[in-house]
């Protein structure tokens, strides 16, 4: 990995006009800030922002039994999809532990497209292509395919939607219509907490929409913001808040495991969740001063009780805020504990999620 | 984010760190230098007044999106008053790193230790060997 060149998106040009900081992140050479993180979350949570996601995954599964190989290898009930669904779900190993979270579109009968994280992808596609031998279907890798950008915030359906030449798919919902010129994917998903839409783009006409995208009013946002949205909605990142070693129960995910469809590792995920886990993921928030981060210790009374998997500073509820796993029944919001940051102990609140709300509008 | 300047009227520790002395007491900060190595701060906590510091050790510490940075002292005394505002709003310490951006103020218990840090153009030479 030390050697390898490091991969670039389709939007790098626009990335480089548009001052951002570049920093390596999973084999790719990605925006982190522009103009701030803080400026650039702010910006989400009130007009529009424009993430480059495209060293994201994608995975087309099609054939006749397209359905069946999926039922087998994601968590949630695949079946409940219609044309022009979309579904959340996780990768399990047979020991129910986590290869990946991932969503999942119906593009039409027998034909999915599964997007997946950056430094899961490879690994991700050879799970799915081992296991289409079983099963009347074909995967593809469709990750050159695609330039992927994020569309988030209370203005970033209207500013899409003045580029489109057809309706935008609702929440959870995806479709085919012409952007700015392109004939993209629109799909009614995100990873901020906000409103908005995600664009898959051939990845020739990535930097027009881009471009259009901006000229409309979105702002360049960047990695360090997109972190801190999704940590303020407590949305899980894997390899902080889940990997392996962790079985979607304690992650916090049963609610997007249908055991009754027998995918790989639904017998481990039963029992974990007849049994219960010795820890959970857990939201909580600093009441005090501090910023909690990534591999802290969680104490009570002078006992570890945790670990810190995500940590930042929140800034709508400019406090420090995390994610991290505790003991089971210490799991419940109000629970008072304390994170050890580099020897100083920053008293915590467990919460429930989200950690933030957005105010409610009549719009 | 502040242009990148140097004020002639400061002197520098090498860890990026300014005093401004003013007879036997001096008010310490951060150098341009260091905010913009650090990148956007996000958190900082004052010491406590009264409390001793020692020249070349660390008196408090710094946070930006990136990374968490010590702040070491240029010169040993105890603590006089400490910048509260920036504990509210830490990209002061980006806006203005010589003036709002000033961090704690103290007496000085060896004023002679200010002829070992370095003048403007000493330390912008050592700018730019870094």
């Amino acid at each position: 990995m030390a050697t390898a060149a490091l991969k670039r998106t389709p939007l790098y040009e626009q990335h480089a006009k548009a001052g951002a900081k570049l920093v390596p992140f999973a084999g790719w050479e990605m925006p982190v800030s522009y103009e701030g993180v803080r400026a650039e979350h702010l910006a989400v949570r009130s007009g529009c922002g424009v993430f480059d996601v495209s060293h994201m995954g994608e995975i087309e599964t099609s054939g006749p039994d397209a359905l069946g190989l999926l039922q087998r290898l994601l968590s949630n009930d695949v079946s409940r999809v219609d044309v022009g669904g979309a579904q959340y779900s996780v990768l399990c190993r047979d020991d129910g532990g986590i290869l990946d979270d991932l969503f999942t579109y119906r593009l039409d009968d027998g034909r999915y497209l599964t997007v997946t994280n950056a430094a899961n992808h490879e690994r991700d596609f050879e799970w799915f292509a081992e296991h289409a031998d079983e099963f009347d279907a074909g995967v593809s890798d469709a990750i050159d395919r695609y330039a992927m950008l994020a569309v988030q915030g209370p203005e970033a359906r209207g500013i899409v939607a003045g580029l489109a030449a057809g309706e935008l798919p609702k929440r959870m919902r995806t479709t085919t219509i012409d952007v700015n010129g392109a004939e993209t994917l629109v799909c009614g998903t995100g990873y901020t907490g906000e409103d908005g839409v995600e664009l898959l783009v051939p990845a020739d006409d990535a930097a027009a929409t881009w471009d259009a995208l901006l000229a409309a009013g979105a702002k360049p946002a960047g990695l360090g913001a997109r972190d801190t949205l999704r940590l303020e909605v407590c949305f899980h990142l894997y390899g902080n808040d889940m990997d392996e070693d962790r079985n979607p129960i304690e992650a916090g995910l049963g609610w997007c495991c249908k055991e009754a469809t027998g995918f790989i590792g639904s017998e481990a995920v039963a029992a974990a969740r007849e049994q219960g886990t010795a820890q959970r993921l857990a939201p909580f928030v600093l009441t005090g001063a501090g910023i909690p981060r990534e591999g802290n210790a969680v104490v009570l009374d002078d006992q570890e009780v945790g670990i810190v998997t995500s940590g930042t500073m929140s800034p709508c509820l400019e406090v420090g805020i995390g994610m991290a796993y505790v003991t089971a029944e210490l799991a419940e919001p109000g629970t008072e504990v304390e994170i050890d940051v580099r020897g100083k102990r920053r008293p915590a609140r467990i919460e429930s999620k989200p950690l933030y709300r957005r105010e409610e509008t009549d719009g | 984010m502040a242009e990148e300047t140097y004020p002639d009227d400061l002197r520098y520790h090498p860890e990026h760190d300014w005093a401004r002395v003013e007879g036997e007491e001096a008010t310490f900060g951060i150098t341009w230098y260091a905010q913009d190595a650090l990148g956007e701060v996000v958190f900082y906590e004052p010491p406590e007044v009264g409390s001793e510091v020692t020249k070349d050790q660390a008196y408090a510490e710094v946070e930006s999106v990136k990374a968490v940075s010590d702040v070491y002292s240029p010169l040993s005394g105890e603590i006089l008053a400490v910048n509260e505002a920036i504990a509210d709003k830490p990209e002061i310490l980006n806006e203005d790193p010589y003036g709002d951006g000033w961090l704690v103020r103290v007496k000085l218990s060896s004023p002679s230790e200010v002829d070992e840090l370095l003048d403007v153009a000493a330390y912008r030479k050592l700018l730019e060997d870094e």
